[in-house]
């Protein structure tokens, strides 16, 4: 039998604001328990939410970067249910008319083409607070500094067809919600977190199996691995005879399975309602167009201008946008004097290798744009070739402070001048006359001998195209 | 629209109040009458009215992205059952 796989998911993006959702407490994270957790967030008798209207900001920042509808009128309801986690009982959320209504996002594809994926809904509501289950030997310990954090949930039609298309919208989400600054992308802190509804039916139905909703996937790798798993698992239920039940299920990553999760079932009546003590939010056009000014140029617009304007190769273009902070240390290293390509080739090639070998992402890195960009201007220029670019970026990496600084204390200044690298090839030629003899008998081979040896006696400096030229003029004539 | 006494059951243990079975039939018969009340206001023709959920015009206040609370951790624990290491202590959750 062959089987389709349909797969949804829901994203949880904490939102990159300096105070919660609906109180002043901080939400930087890694605080000790319960110190940024204020009466509202513990949710005592009394207190009244006020709106952060950073949060409202950015769920329209996010409208406008996926084409979507913004609910000019949002209303905040009560989702509620029990966990000591939640103090006051329920959530405030957004049900019936949330802030961000249909929108859409263009996937790239590990092939390289593209897929829109249709964009449900995004809502604004609070993040719980956290339980500490192995501290303590009797008792299960709660910090209460991440309840209140404002969360973007961004739910996506059920429009992926295999764990790699989830994967890849999932991971477009991730560039895109750091692109426009309103999340830090951070999976290890919980700040982007993936729920998937995962069914299966047969080639060819249109009506959706039922499904299962993984949750607690704290990375890409996961994702597509609980997904493979939960594909495989529904497909020995149904081809054994039986039948798929609605469930929410854990990812174990130990274990590499996912698991029913029978808590959370019975609880899923949520008896949402409008919450009474927050008023409709009204976005208004005038706060719309002030938004839509301070917007970044988006990730698939630059994408476009790279390729366009600067000449990049697609490939090229892709890698260098690949998130906001690498396309923007990119333009900066462009010069006039130099093509953008000289800087792309140097970026996707040398730089990146040398993050990928000390493990450092981008902010970690010890050079800056600026310096990059007096390099390849000295490359350009002819100062130095490509080879002593190396050397020059090997030095800046450990903390020299310009390339012009490096070539002048190294004495790296690239030997242009025709008569000394003559000079040298003349020196080569007559310390070696066997090797001359064999060239001149054929054998082609011995020129790069003959390169190396004059580069030696130049100490790497001499200018390589020009050492090349008069090589085979002196062997040839 | 009459409630039975196992979704008045139910509602109870959603909001987590215990129920003496005795009462299950007298409470049933309450929230009902609740309810029919609210079957007669859903009579009402609402054609083009646009649904209110809440009263007044004003819309939200939004107020400006800044921390304005320090950390009171040691009063607002004051009161709690049950605090150690900075966690408020509850009975164990076991998932």
């Amino acid at each position: 039998m062959s089987w389709e796989v349909v797969i949804g998911l829901e994203i949880h993006a904490q939102l990159a604001t300096q105070s919660k959702i609906f109180s002043g407490a901080s939400t930087a994270f890694g605080a000790e328990p319960n110190t940024q957790a204020c009466a509202v967030d513990l949710g005592l008798p009394g207190v009244l939410p006020v709106m952060n209207a950073a949060a409202v900001e950015m769920a329209v920042k996010f409208a406008l970067a996926t084409d979507a509808e913004i609910g000019r009128t949002s209303v905040f309801a009560r989702k509620n249910y029990f966990y000591p986690d939640l103090p006051k009982g329920y959530q405030i959320s957004q049900m019936a008319l949330p802030i961000v209504g249909e929108g859409k996002v263009a996937v790239m594809q590990s092939d390289g083409t593209e897929k829109v994926v249709g964009l449900t809904r995004a809502h604004l509501e609070e993040d719980a607070g956290k339980s500490v289950h192995d501290q303590f030997s009797d008792a299960t310990g709660i910090d209460l500094n991440r309840a209140g954090t404002p969360l973007l949930e961004i739910v996506s039609e059920p429009d992926m067809r295999s764990s790699a298309e989830a994967v890849a919208y999932a991971r477009q989400i991730h560039s895109l919600v750091r692109y426009i600054d309103i999340c830090d992308g951070n999976m290890q802190e919980g700040s982007f977190r993936c729920d998937a509804n995962v069914s299966i039916r047969q080639k060819g139905d249109t009506e959706l199996g039922t499904r299962t909703e993984i949750k607690n996937v704290n990375s890409f790798r996961f994702l597509e691995r609980a997904i493979e798993f939960e594909i495989e698992r529904q497909i020995d239920v149904v081809e054994g005879g039986g039948t798929v039940v609605q469930e929410t299920r854990l990812y174990d990553a130990d274990k590499d399975e996912t698991r029913s999760m029978r808590s959370k079932e019975e609880a899923n009546d949520y008896r949402y309602f409008p919450d009474p003590d927050l008023p409709p939010l009204i976005v208004e056009e005038s706060f719309i167009d002030s938004v839509r000014q301070g917007m970044p140029e988006l990730p698939q617009a630059r994408r476009t201008r790279f390729v366009e304007s600067l000449g990049l190769p697609a490939a090229d273009a892709a890698a260098l946008t690949v998130d906001r902070q690498t396309a923007d240390f990119f333009e900066a290293t462009l010069d006039e004097s130099f093509k953008p390509r000289l800087a792309a080739n140097w970026m996707t090639g040398e730089l990146f290798a040398r993050m990928n070998k000390e493990d450092v992402s981008l902010d970690a890195v010890p050079v800056t744009a600026e310096q990059v960009k007096g390099m390849l201007i000295r490359m350009q220029d002819g100062t130095i070739s490509a080879k002593t670019g190396k050397q020059v970026f090997d030095e800046l990496w450990n903390g020299a402070a310009s390339a012009d600084a490096v070539i002048a204390d190294k004495g790296l200044k690239q030997i242009s001048d025709t008569g000394a690298i003559e000079a040298m090839v003349d020196e080569v030629l007559a310390a070696n006359p066997g090797q001359v003899e064999e060239y001149r008998g054929g054998k082609d081979k011995l020129m790069s001998f003959f390169v190396g040896q004059v580069m030696r006696a130049s100490k790497g400096k001499a200018n390589p195209a020009q050492l090349n030229d008069l090589l085979k003029k002196k062997l040839e004539g | 629209m009459a409630l039975t006494t196992d979704e008045v059951r139910s509602i109870a243990h959603l909001a987590r109040i215990g129920l003496d079975e005795a009462r299950l039939s007298e409470l049933a018969t309450d929230l009902s009458t609740v309810l029919e009340l609210v079957e007669q206001m859903n009579s009402v023709d609402t054609t083009g009215v646009e649904p209110m959920a809440h009263p007044g015009s004003s819309g939200l206040r939004l107020r400006a992205d800044a921390v304005t609370e320090e950390n009171r951790r040691e009063a607002l624990q004051a009161p709690a059952p049950s605090a150690e290491d900075g966690y408020f202590l509850v009975p164990r959750v076991i998932e």
